[in-house]
């Protein structure tokens, strides 16, 4: 009778645990869970390793035989070409994505006027310089300010201008860099911009329309609000993306002339790669990722948050 | 229970065979089958590959090697990154392709190779100062210094441009295959700030690239040493307040005034682009930008002579851009790759590399300067002829004597161009010599 009780017993937890064990995967947290793992497999294996592996680099010596902690990060901020390459790079990144957004913007109303039926082709050749490899359309950019066959230098020359030193000078080859980098990036917003315009209901401009709004007024109250969280996420990822560029300045002037259109990855490949000092390469390239982090949890946050409201 | 005792002979005839059975998977000499992996540079000269390929393949088929060659080429720096992957990965292939100051970056991931050089030298003869300054800066040799890819930059010259505007004839200084004549010796840094003074008033200025490339260094590392001025010495001291240095700076600074607009952001191409668009009377360059104008504007390559360098207070010296073969402390075949080098290295077969890169190859061997090859380009007939050192010309690394580790970073930084740069701009020498004294304090860091 014990020995029955017992095996019904045995049985019945069996039949739990399975059912349990079935419960588990049939739980749609579960098969979730399962089927983004690949992509979690991925991402730890694409992402995390070599961002730790970057932040393990960055704490070595020279020679990558030494631990030295942060002491990478306090020769740099003791050198003044770091310094200038922070400098350059919030010039670069900022004033591009400022021009980029500014564009875009003008660009996606523009385009969004255009009746539905011609208005697939102007999208596909706006979105041109976009979709070239940023590396082949700076070249053409590179022989376009060539010193010597320079086609600008050669129409400034025919009308009886001199020739401008495009990438030789300072401010020109910063001003060359950030006009590359507004060409290549502005078909962005302006697609993104154009996705928001397109997902404003009508019935608010008619109503806007019915208050009396001039075009001022529709743009501030109704077509800017509505188009918020496109814009801060465009201008957020786009700050990163720009921050992190690299083939442009490679390309174009290489941080060159006298360093002064380095910007945090062309630096870092310079001395990282070129110069044989990984770990204070890898340093550099860290630098901004605390600060571009705080900037995207509060854009993050707020777009959330305002998500929540709505 | 019998105890088997075992004699002296027979404990070292066991334990010597022992040991070979754990070594014998680890060791191939080079008569046995293993393979063997090099990844070389890809050489720009059209043929130079194919001449290297049958060298190498006939070397392996002789030794029953499974050989495999990569040409890695340097745009886009895939050999360089290729080198820093391999080097962080402890694996990839066997014997790798240097340039310059990878030797002194990547030195300890090198197999020493003395042994190769030692049988090298015996064949052929001395080698260059400059090829050993990073050959051998840890004692013993880490790497092989390469015939194919190592040049001079000498000056390219426009023989019509310097006769009609300089007055200067470079073709009677320099004659094909001779050495120099007495004229030469008026051929100076100051002859040539005059000359370039001239040519730039005539609308055809010198093209001396002053961005941080190779190019830009090496025309500038060798006015440097022409003057003495060396801002680290070989113990690694900063040296940058010295008279030599302030001499060359003011020299600099008079010539900077006679230079295109932009030379601070020229590229490797932008020097030869000038001289091929017309507009340029003289380059520091290999024989590439010839061949190049030979191919796409012949008129210009009629006119191109290349020749000896201005000689400056400590002699004639001409910039050197050395490569390396170097075998990676991890290949699984060392004694293969080290029989290969030797092979490489020998006098037949470093002649025909030069002979099918047309000159562009410079042996680093002075013994072995003495082939027709150079004499026999054109046109003009022998403009090549004064390309390797003629004279009393010499090579010289540019910023040596400092320690490689220090040098490559005052290299790669492009250090003592921008020093030009900031003073031709009108920023006052102490100022400028105060910068580079605080950039170099940062490369000595450990």
């Amino acid at each position: 009778m014990v020995d029955a009780t017992m095996k019904s017993d045995v049985a019945a937890m069996r039949a739990d645990k399975r059912g349990s064990l079935q419960r588990t995967f049939q739980r749609k947290s579960t098969i979730a869970f399962l089927m983004t793992l690949p992509l979690i497999l991925l991402i730890a294996t694409l992402v995390l390793y070599p961002a730790f592996y970057a932040v393990h680099l960055a704490m070595l010596n020279k020679t990558m035989e030494r631990f030295v902690g942060l002491s990478n990060f306090t020769f740099l901020f003791k050198r003044e070409t770091f310094w200038m390459v922070v400098m350059q790079s919030c010039i670069f990144a900022i004033t591009a994505v400022f021009f980029k957004a500014i564009i875009g913007f003008i660009v996606a109303h523009l385009v969004h006027n255009i009746p539905d039926k011609g208005q697939r082709k102007w999208r596909g050749m706006l979105l041109v310089p976009w979709v070239i490899p940023p590396a082949m359309s700076t070249l053409a950019w590179l022989w376009l300010f060539d010193p010597s066959y320079s086609a600008f230098n050669w129409i400034l020359e025919s009308i009886g201008l001199s020739g401008v030193p495009w990438l030789g000078d300072v401010y020109w080859a910063r001003f060359c860099v950030i006009l590359v980098n507004v060409w290549i990036g502005a078909p962005f917003f302006m697609i993104m911009y154009l996705a928001a315009l397109k997902s404003v209901p009508d019935q608010l401009y008619e109503a806007a329309k019915i208050d009396g709004a001039n075009w001022w007024q529709t743009m501030r109250f109704v077509t800017i609000p509505m188009m918020r969280n496109i814009i801060m996420i465009t201008a957020l990822f786009s700050t990163i993306v720009t921050f992190a560029n690299f083939d442009i300045v490679r390309v174009l002037t290489r941080g060159d002339p006298l360093d002064q259109t380095h910007v945090f990855a062309t630096w870092a490949f310079r001395l990282g790669i070129e110069g044989g000092d990984i770990p204070l390469g890898a340093s550099i390239s860290l630098f901004m990722v605390p600060i571009l982090t705080v900037g995207a949890i509060f854009i993050l946050r707020d777009i959330v948050k305002r998500g929540n409201e709505a | 229970m019998s105890r088997k005792r075992i004699s002296r002979r027979r404990f070292i005839a066991g334990s010597v065979a022992t040991a070979a059975a754990i070594a014998a998977p680890h060791v191939s000499t080079s008569h046995a089958a293993g393979s063997l992996s090099l990844g070389m540079w890809d050489h720009w000269v059209p043929g130079g590959n194919k001449i290297f390929d049958g060298i190498a393949q006939d070397w392996a088929t002789k030794e029953k090697v499974n050989l495999t060659i990569d040409y890695l080429s340097t745009q886009g720096n895939k050999l360089l990154l290729t080198i820093a992957a391999e080097a962080q990965a402890r694996s990839g292939h066997d014997v790798m392709d240097f340039s310059a100051w990878e030797p002194a970056q990547y030195v300890r991931h090198l197999e020493p190779v003395g042994d190769v050089m030692k049988e090298v030298l015996a064949t052929n003869g001395p080698i260059t100062e400059a090829m050993q300054y990073i050959g051998t800066f840890t004692g013993d040799w880490n790497v092989v210094p390469s015939t194919r890819g190592s040049l001079i930059l000498p000056p390219c010259t426009r023989i019509d441009y310097l006769k009609q505007h300089a007055g200067i004839d470079v073709q009677a200084m320099f004659p094909a295959g001779k050495d120099p004549t007495p004229d030469a010796a008026n051929w100076t840094w100051d002859a040539f700030l005059l000359a370039a003074e001239k040519c730039h008033k005539a609308g055809a200025s010198f093209g001396l690239p002053l961005g941080a490339t190779t190019d830009s260094l090496d025309w500038v590392g060798a006015l440097f040493s022409a003057y003495g001025a060396a801002l680290v010495d070989a113990k690694g001291n900063i040296n940058v307040k010295s008279d030599e240095v302030g001499q060359v700076l003011e020299y600099a600074k008079r010539l900077f005034a006679f230079l295109p607009p932009d030379v601070a952001s020229w590229d490797n191409a932008s020097n030869n682009k000038w001289l091929l668009s017309g507009k340029g009377a003289l380059i520091f360059n290999p024989p590439s930008t010839w061949v190049v104008a030979k191919r796409d504007a012949p008129d210009i390559a009629a006119k191109l002579w290349t020749h000896a360098m201005p000689k400056g207070p400590k002699g004639r010296l001409a910039p050197l851009l050395p490569r390396y073969q170097g075998l990676w402390n991890f290949s699984k075949n060392k004694s293969a790759a080290k029989s290969l080098l030797v092979h490489i290295n020998k006098p037949d077969n470093i002649r025909k590399i030069v002979a099918g890169a047309a000159g562009y190859d410079i042996p680093p061997y002075q013994k072995l300067l003495d082939y027709k090859v150079w004499d026999e380009q054109g046109p003009p007939a022998g403009t090549l002829s004064h390309y390797p050192n003629r004279g009393d010309q010499k090579n010289v690394m540019p910023c040596s004597p400092a320690p490689p580790q220090i040098a490559s970073q005052l290299y790669t930084n492009a250090v003592m161009p921008k020093m030009i740069v900031r003073i031709g701009r009108g920023e006052s020498i102490d100022k400028t010599l105060a910068w580079a004294a605080s950039e170099i304090e940062g490369y000595t860091r450990q």
